[in-house]
C-alpha cells in the first residue's frame, strides 16, 4: 500500500520488518481512537463548549500512531498539537484530552493550558511547545541527556513543515547532528501551515535538504501507517545503534482548516479531496481486511470499543471540576528540595 | 576556606556541584577544551569529561531548548551564553518555554543559565548589557547575581540545587577585580535571600552586582561626613526578598535604589512601586534610584564611564537624601 518511499543517505542495514499482527490491531485501534475523540471534540466545539481555538489531527493519524509504536519503551517524544494518537500511544489517558479541551481540572495543567496542549504526561511525553520549532531543542536535549548517561534511549519529535522554516529547527537539527544524538525527527508535512503552502515555507525536497546535515533521511507515505512505522523505526534503531539523528518525512494533507475556526477556503478542493480519499484510517482497515489481519466483524469491535472509550473519557473529564480561582497563583515554581539528594 | 577571585569562586562552585551529582552537565559555545570565552571552565573537560562537558555549535535558542530537554530528562544541565547578550537568541526557550513549564504542569524543569554581562570592559553596545529587566517580567524563572567571591560559588550552587530555571548572572567587571575568602566544599546559599553588607541607620541601599561596590564605597565616604549607610545586596533579583528590604527601610526611612540596568521598567521601578504601596508611611523621603541612561552600551572608555552610575553620583545622592 505504499506509493512511495525514499531514503536519502541512510546507513545499509536490514530493513525494519512491520509490526506482528497483534500489534497491526493496536495501531489501528490508536488511529480509530483519534479519529472518533476528534469527532466528539469537534462536536463539542460546535456546540460552544469548548471556549479556545480547536485543532484536529484529522488525516494525520497514520502518522501520530505509526511513529510513537516505533518507539521503544523508555523512549519520549516532543509533540505536536495534532498528534493525539502517539500521545495515547505512549500513555496519555484519553480523559485528559476531553478535560483539557474543556477547561477542567482533571487534565495536569488543570485549566492553564486548552487544546491538546498537555505536557508532562510520566516519562515518555515531554512538556508541549506550542511555538513552531520550540519543541525541537528540547527533544534534542532529552536525547543529549541519554547521551550523557550512556542509555540506549530515544528521542523523537513531532513537527510540521512550517517548522523547518525556523531558526529553531536548524539549530537543533545541526546540534543533533554533530553531537550525534539519538534523535528522530519526524516531519508531518501537510501541505499548509495555516494558509502558507510549502512553497512559500520551504523549497525543494525536504528529504534531500537533510543531506546539508550529514543526515539521514527519507520520506514516506505519511498515510501509510505501516510505511511511517517501518521509517521511524529504522530511524530509533539507527539512534538507538549509535548512528546519530535522523529525519523522517511523512507526506500528508490537511484535510481541514488549521483549526476548526478556518474554513480552509485557499486550499484548492482537488487537494481536500484527493486527502480524503486516501484516508489513513479507512485505508488501514481496507488493508487488515484485504490481508486477512484482521476480520470485519472484529474492526467492528474495535470500533465499538474505541467509541465506547470516548464516551467514558468525555464522561469522567466533564465529571472533574472546572478550576478552583483560588489557585489561580500555584504551581508557578516547583518546590524546592534537597539537593545532592 | 581559600581565597578566590569572583571568576574562580563561580568555577569552584560548579566544580563542587559537579563532583558531587553526576547528572550536573555543562555545555555552550567553547565551554570545553577552550575553557570558556572567560577561561572560567577551564580544566573542567580534563576532570569530568567529553560526557559532562560540552562544546555546542553557535546556538543560544538550541543551547538552552537542550537545557530544558536535558532536565526534563533528570540532568541539571548548567549551560553558558557566552556573552549575556546573546541570550536575546534564546528569549522563547526561556520565557515561553522554560518559565511556563512548572505551572503547565510540564514538569520541573532544574537548569541554570550563566549569563557573563556588565559594562565597563569595554565591551560596546553587543558585549556589555545588563539583562535582568528582561526576565524580571517573567513569572517561572529565578534571576540571581552575585557581588562577591563567596557568594559567586555559595550561590552557583544554590542555582544548581533550585529545580526551577534560574539565570545566574555574572558580572564581567567582577571576574577578577574581586578577592577573597571562599567557603570549601558544598556551601549551598538558597535563592531569595539578600544580604546587608554594611549596616547604617540614615539610609538604605538596595543594590547588585557591580553598583553593591560602588555603593560600599559612597558608604564609607558618607561615614565621614556622619551619614550612615546600610547596604543591602539583593543576590536574587527573582524572587526579591521582600521582607529584608522592608524590615531595612522600616528602619532607616530613606531609599536610594542603585543597579547598573537602566532604570525605565526595571528591577529598581518594582522596587520602587512596592516601598510606594507598601511602606509609604515609613518614608521619610522620595524613593531615589540610579541607573544607566536610556541608550545601548556605549565602547570609548569616556562614554562608557559616563554610562555606568559612578560613586561619585551615589554618595551625592546619599547626601541628598540625608539632608532631606
Amino acid at each position: 500500500m505504499t506509493d512511495e518511499t525514499r531514503t536519502q543517505a541512510a546507513a545499509p542495514g536490514p530493513a525494519p520488518a512491520d509490526p506482528p499482527p497483534a500489534d497491526l490491531e493496536r495501531l489501528y485501534y490508536f488511529m480509530l481512537l483519534q479519529r472518533l475523540a476528534e469527532e466528539r471534540v469537534v462536536k463539542l466545539y460546535q456546540t460552544g463548549a469548548i471556549v479556545g481555538a480547536c485543532f484536529t489531527g484529522w488525516g494525520h493519524e497514520a502518522i501520530a500512531v505509526g511513529s510513537a509504536a516505533a518507539l521503544g519503551p523508555d523512549d519520549v517524544a516532543a509533540t505536536l498539537h495534532r498528534d493525539l494518537g502517539a500521545r495515547l500511544v505512549l500513555g496519555m489517558p484519553l480523559g485528559y484530552y476531553f478535560a483539557n479541551f474543556l477547561g477542567r481540572s482533571g487534565s495536569p495543567s488543570r485549566g492553564r493550558e486548552g487544546n491538546l496542549h498537555i505536557g508532562g504526561l510520566g516519562p515518555r511525553i515531554l512538556l508541549h511547545t506550542d511555538f513552531i520549532g520550540g519543541n525541537v531543542p528540547i527533544a534534542a536535549g532529552a536525547a543529549l541527556g541519554f547521551t550523557v548517561r550512556r542509555e540506549p534511549r530515544v528521542a523523537l519529535a513531532n513537527f510540521g513543515e512550517g517548522t523547518l522554516a525556523t531558526g529553531e529547527f536548524h539549530e537543533a537539527a545541526n546540534l543533533a547532528a554533530v553531537l550525534r544524538l539519538p534523535l528522530v525527527l519526524v516531519c508531518w508535512n501537510n501541505q499548509f501551515a495555516l494558509s502558507t503552502p510549502i512553497a512559500r515555507e520551504v523549497l525543494g525536497p525536504l528529504d534531500t535538504r537533510m543531506a546539508g546535515y550529514g543526515m539521514p533521511a527519507c520520506s514516506v507515505d505519511g498515510n501509510d501507517v505501516l510505511a511511517v512505522y517501518r521509517a521511524a523505526r529504522e530511524a530509533v534503531d539507527r539512534a538507538r545503534g549509535g548512528g546519530g539523528p535522523s529525519f523522517v518525512e511523512c507526506r500528508t494533507m490537511r484535510v481541514r482548516g488549521h483549526s476548526e475556526a478556518d474554513d480552509a477556503s485557499y486550499v484548492p478542493r482537488p487537494m481536500i479531496e484527493e486527502g480524503r480519499r486516501r484516508d489513513p484510517v479507512e485505508r488501514f482497515a481496507r488493508h487488515l481486511l484485504e490481508t486477512g489481519a484482521a476480520a470485519a466483524g472484529r474492526l467492528e469491535e474495535l470500533r465499538a470499543h474505541a467509541a465506547a472509550e470516548v464516551d467514558a473519557a468525555q464522561a469522567w473529564a466533564e465529571a472533574t471540576p472546572p478550576p478552583d480561582p483560588a489557585e489561580l497563583e500555584q504551581g508557578v515554581y516547583c518546590e524546592v528540595t534537597p539537593w545532592p539528594s | 576556606m581559600a581565597v578566590l577571585t569572583y571568576i574562580e569562586a563561580i568555577a569552584d562552585g560548579l566544580r563542587e556541584a559537579m563532583r558531587a551529582d553526576a547528572s550536573v552537565i555543562l555545555f555552550g559555545e567553547d565551554v570545553g577544551a577552550y575553557g570558556g570565552a572567560f577561561k572560567l571552565s577551564k580544566g573542567f573537560l580534563e576532570e569530568f569529561g567529553p560526557s559532562r562537558v560540552i562544546d555546542t555549535p553557535i546556538s543560544e535558542a538550541a543551547i538552552v531548548g537542550a537545557a530544558v530537554g536535558a532536565a526534563l530528562v533528570g540532568l541539571r544541565p548548567v549551560v553558558e551564553m557566552q556573552f549575556a547578550d546573546f541570550i536575546s537568541n534564546a528569549f522563547t526557550q526561556m520565557v515561553n518555554v522554560a518559565a511556563t513549564s512548572s505551572y503547565r504542569a510540564g514538569g520541573c524543569v532544574p537548569m541554570v543559565v550563566r549569563a557573563p554581562c556588565g559594562a565597563g570592559t569595554h565591551g560596546g553596545p553587543f558585549h556589555s548589557q545588563s539583562i535582568e529587566g528582561y526576565f524580571f517580567h517573567t513569572p517561572g524563572l529565578k534571576i540571581v547575581m552575585p557581588s562577591t567571591p563567596a557568594d559567586a560559588k555559595r550561590l552557583m550552587l544554590g542555582a544548581i540545587a533550585d529545580p526551577n530555571p534560574v539565570l545566574f548572572l555574572e558580572h564581567k567587571a567582577l571576574y577578577r577585580s574581586q578577592r577573597g575568602p571562599v567557603e570549601d566544599g558544598l556551601a549551598v546559599e538558597p535563592l531569595g535571600r539578600a544580604a546587608v553588607r554594611r549596616p547604617g541607620r540614615d539610609l538604605t541601599i538596595l543594590t547588585y552586582g557591580m553598583m553593591a561596590h560602588r555603593s560600599l564605597e559612597a558608604a564609607e565616604r558618607a561615614a565621614a561626613e556622619g551619614v550612615e549607610v546600610e547596604v543591602i545586596d539583593l543576590r536574587t533579583l527573582l524572587p526579591l526578598d521582600l521582607d529584608a528590604i522592608a524590615e531595612s527601610v522600616a528602619r532607616t526611612s530613606r531609599v536610594l535604589i542603585v543597579h547598573e540596568d537602566r532604570l525605565r521598567g526595571g528591577v529598581g521601578a518594582e522596587i520602587a512601586a512596592h516601598l510606594g504601596e507598601h511602606l509609604f508611611t515609613s518614608l521619610d523621603a522620595p524613593i531615589s534610584r540610579i541607573g544607566a541612561p536610556d541608550t545601548p552600551v556605549p565602547y570609548a572608555p569616556p562614554l562608557e564611564t559616563a554610562y555606568l552610575p559612578s560613586v561619585d553620583r551615589i554618595f551625592e545622592a546619599i547626601t541628598r537624601l540625608a539632608r532631606w
